[in-house]
């Protein structure tokens, strides 16, 4: 397969993620959204490592999966500590810091 | 001419005492003073009389042809040019040093007196030795620059006492006008300082001595000398800075006796003396310090002779006589100047004070129109009060007949030693006649309103304490006995001549012969006339005054006005200030200046309004700006 069909995947995914971020109040499905970003970005980088024959692009794919998971574990930390305050985990009702 | 430092020895001493005892004084005075008021004034007396000792022991100490020098330490060294902190006791400062601190403990002991029920008595002790310490700064510095420490020292402390009651706005006033008409002249004062030190590189008064008649053009020591002047007049009221002396009254009457007449205000008359080798290059300069001198002379004199309070008479006869002071140092008789200096602090000092215990015994009653007949009740007040309105009248043998006598005789041959003032010296001696006659008069007068007569007021007037006849019994001693003392035990032409140029000396005819008592008191014929016409206008013929003020109506009430000279001012000078002052608070400062600081609170108030309404607290917003952004920045990046 060509690098422009992986690119084209990597495109779509990375719109489905920003639009459900935008779009989307689920605290929950807003993290998935942003899961759904940083894969779209390591695909792209996979694609780019295989065209030119390098290893640099697969080395920062592990990098973003270690952060990823890393924000995975503070991200669903975060949620727990909003649902315990609000009793719901909707991104529009966590707006007290605003004056 | 000679020059005078050049043949004096200079002996090594330790004169930094004589100022430090009243600065001392002043810090314990004030301080004491928080807990025992009584004691404040007590020290204050103490410190000043200690000085008076020290001085004394000096005076003693000063061989002829000697001056002492103490060079305390290096005051400022930039480059090449230095001052030091030092100070010089001479036969001229000797006098003043005594007449300063002499008097001083005088006034001192009388303000124990005068002050006794006043709340804040420690602050008025401590200003009043902080002026002593200043004025001896003024006349022991050895070059102009702690000269000119004594000289805004003095200033300050005159601005101080003036305003001392300052809970009435309008004394507070008074002292500021005193302030800020004194700063007009130091301005002139510092410009001349720094002729001086472009032109010579030094202050020290020796070394000028030494330095300047041998390089000096004349027109540099005319700019040098009038700049000078211009400082005297503001500091001893002459024309055109004279108007804060008579407002200078608000203060305690000890302050006037001591500041506004005896001592600060001669300070210009002592500057003259002290620079005589510069002014003695510029004859146009003592032309013009001549002419100023004798016009203050007459107005001032003029302006007493209508005046009802009677602090304010004795003020614009202080500037009538600081008047005559100048005359003589401008015809080139310093010595005569501080002859008249010395003689007019005796006989000045006891006047004020004695209307201090009048206005003290009629409860702040100064009004001469609301007085008279108080010989009966005050019989020292009134008794010292004569023998110095003699003294002023100028009366054989009297303090102030010899002063007055050798001022005259300087003016008629001034036109011999300085050919500017050859026309000029024998009108000049015309118009300090007429000002000494009417001198004899308005001071006359005062004495007749206040102690003659009936009384006529309406408080029970008693005679002061003893701590405030003392110092006038030994002060009308003084007016009494200090000519006769210093024309002849003391020969001060003679004294002075160890400092300053006093051309020949003249050993006369003993005082007692019966030729010099005939004609000391022919030449006392102005006195004689004023006093005799005073108490004859004011005890006879009541009415007559009266009359006379009306036949010359407008006249009086121009004179009454005090020649309008502070309508002029404020025409011409404070109202334009005040207007240009308003115009920079509104127009400038509240407009310009806070509106521009106003006006970056509102932008940044007025922008953050709008931007925060961009700040929605939602999740959702913020990642779409975030991806906008994004997008907008790689856009951005291509496009280059």
């Amino acid at each position: 397969m060509s690098t422009s069909s992986y690119l084209t995947i990597s495109i779509i995914l990375f719109s489905i993620g920003t639009i459900g971020f935008v779009v989307r109040r689920n605290a929950i499905v807003v993290f998935m959204c942003v899961e759904l970003m940083l894969n779209a970005v390591n695909l792209a980088f996979v694609a780019f490592a295989r065209h030119h024959g390098s290893l640099e692009g697969e080395a920062a794919v592990f990098f973003v999966m270690v952060v990823a998971a890393a924000e995975a574990a503070v991200g669903l930390a975060i949620i727990i500590a909003v649902f315990r305050n609000h009793r719901s985990i909707e991104t529009s009702d966590a707006d007290h810091l605003r004056l | 001419m000679e020059s005078m430092g050049s043949h004096r020895e200079i002996v090594d001493a330790s004169l930094a005492i004589i100022p430090l005892c009243p600065l001392v004084g002043a810090m314990v005075a004030y301080i004491v003073g928080q807990k025992q008021k009584d004691l404040a004034g007590w020290i204050a007396t103490a410190a000043s009389t200690l000085a008076f000792l020290f001085v004394v022991k000096n005076f003693f100490a000063l061989g002829t042809n000697q001056v002492l020098l103490d060079k305390s330490f290096v005051w400022l060294s930039v480059g090449n040019f230095s001052i030091d902190f030092a100070f010089q006791f001479d036969h001229l400062t000797a006098v003043m040093c005594l007449v300063v601190t002499g008097i001083g403990s005088l006034i001192h002991l009388y303000s124990v007196g005068y002050m006794a029920h006043d709340e804040s008595r420690p602050r008025f002790f401590a200003y009043l030795n902080l002026f002593l310490f200043s004025m001896l700064l003024l006349v022991l510095g050895a070059n102009l620059l702690v000269l000119f420490v004594g000289w805004e020292g003095v200033g300050l402390c005159s601005y101080l006492l003036i305003g001392f009651w300052h809970k009435n706005i309008a004394f507070a006033g008074a002292g500021r006008k005193a302030f800020v008409v004194n700063r007009i002249g130091d301005a002139a004062f510092l410009l001349a300082m720094f002729l001086i030190i472009m032109n010579y590189g030094s202050l020290d008064f020796m070394a000028l001595s030494r330095v300047m008649p041998g390089e000096t053009s004349e027109g540099l020591a005319t700019l040098i000398s009038v700049l000078l002047f211009i400082g005297a007049t503001g500091k001893s009221a002459q024309i055109p800075l004279f108007v804060w002396l008579p407002d200078a009254m608000a203060g305690p009457t000890p302050v006037s006796a001591l500041i506004h007449a005896a001592t600060m205000v001669t300070a210009g008359v002592y500057l003259m003396a002290r620079l005589n080798f510069l002014f003695e290059m510029a004859p146009l300069a003592m032309l013009v310090v001549c002419m100023v001198a004798g016009l203050t002379a007459l107005v001032a004199a003029t302006i007493a002779l209508v005046q009802n309070d009677i602090k304010k008479v004795l003020a614009y006869s202080t500037v009538s006589q600081l008047g005559f002071m100048f005359l003589a140092a401008g015809a080139g008789a310093y010595w005569v100047a501080i002859f008249h200096l010395v003689t007019h602090a005796f006989f000045k000092a006891c006047l004020f004070l004695g209307s201090g215990s009048v206005i003290h015994a009629c409860h702040h009653e100064q009004d001469m129109r609301h007085m008279g007949g108080l010989q009966r009740v005050m019989p020292f007040t009134a008794a010292t009060y004569w023998i110095s309105t003699l003294a002023i009248a100028g009366i054989f043998p009297f303090a102030g007949y010899f002063s007055k006598h050798h001022i005259l005789s300087a003016l008629e041959h001034a036109g011999a030693h300085n050919p500017q003032l050859f026309p000029w010296g024998v009108p000049l001696s015309y118009i300090a006649t007429f000002a000494a006659i009417l001198t004899a008069f308005y001071v006359t007068r005062s004495a007749a309103m206040t102690f003659l007569g009936s009384y006529r007021g309406h408080a029970h007037p008693h005679e002061s304490p003893w701590q405030m006849v003392v110092p006038l019994v030994v002060l009308a001693g003084l007016a009494l006995v200090g000519g006769v003392f210093l024309e002849g035990a003391l020969s001060l032409q003679h004294y002075l001549g160890h400092a300053i140029p006093v051309g020949d000396v003249h050993h006369g005819e003993s005082m007692a012969s019966f030729s010099f008592l005939l004609n000391a008191l022919l030449h006392s014929w102005p006195g004689f006339l004023g006093v005799g016409l005073a108490l004859f206008l004011y005890t006879q013929a009541k009415e007559i005054p009266g009359k006379i003020a009306r036949a010359f109506g407008p006249f009086t009430q121009v004179l009454a006005n005090k020649y309008y000279v502070d309508e002029l001012y404020g025409a011409i000078i404070v109202r334009p200030l005040e207007g240009m002052a308003r115009f920079l608070w509104k127009g400038a400062d509240q407009a310009v200046i806070d509106g521009s600081v106003n006006g970056t609170a509102a932008v940044v108030e007025i922008s953050g309004e709008l931007i925060r309404t961009t700040s929605t607290g939602q999740l959702r917003h913020y990642g779409f700006f975030m991806f906008v952004g994004t997008l907008f920045i790689i856009f951005f990046y291509m496009a280059l």
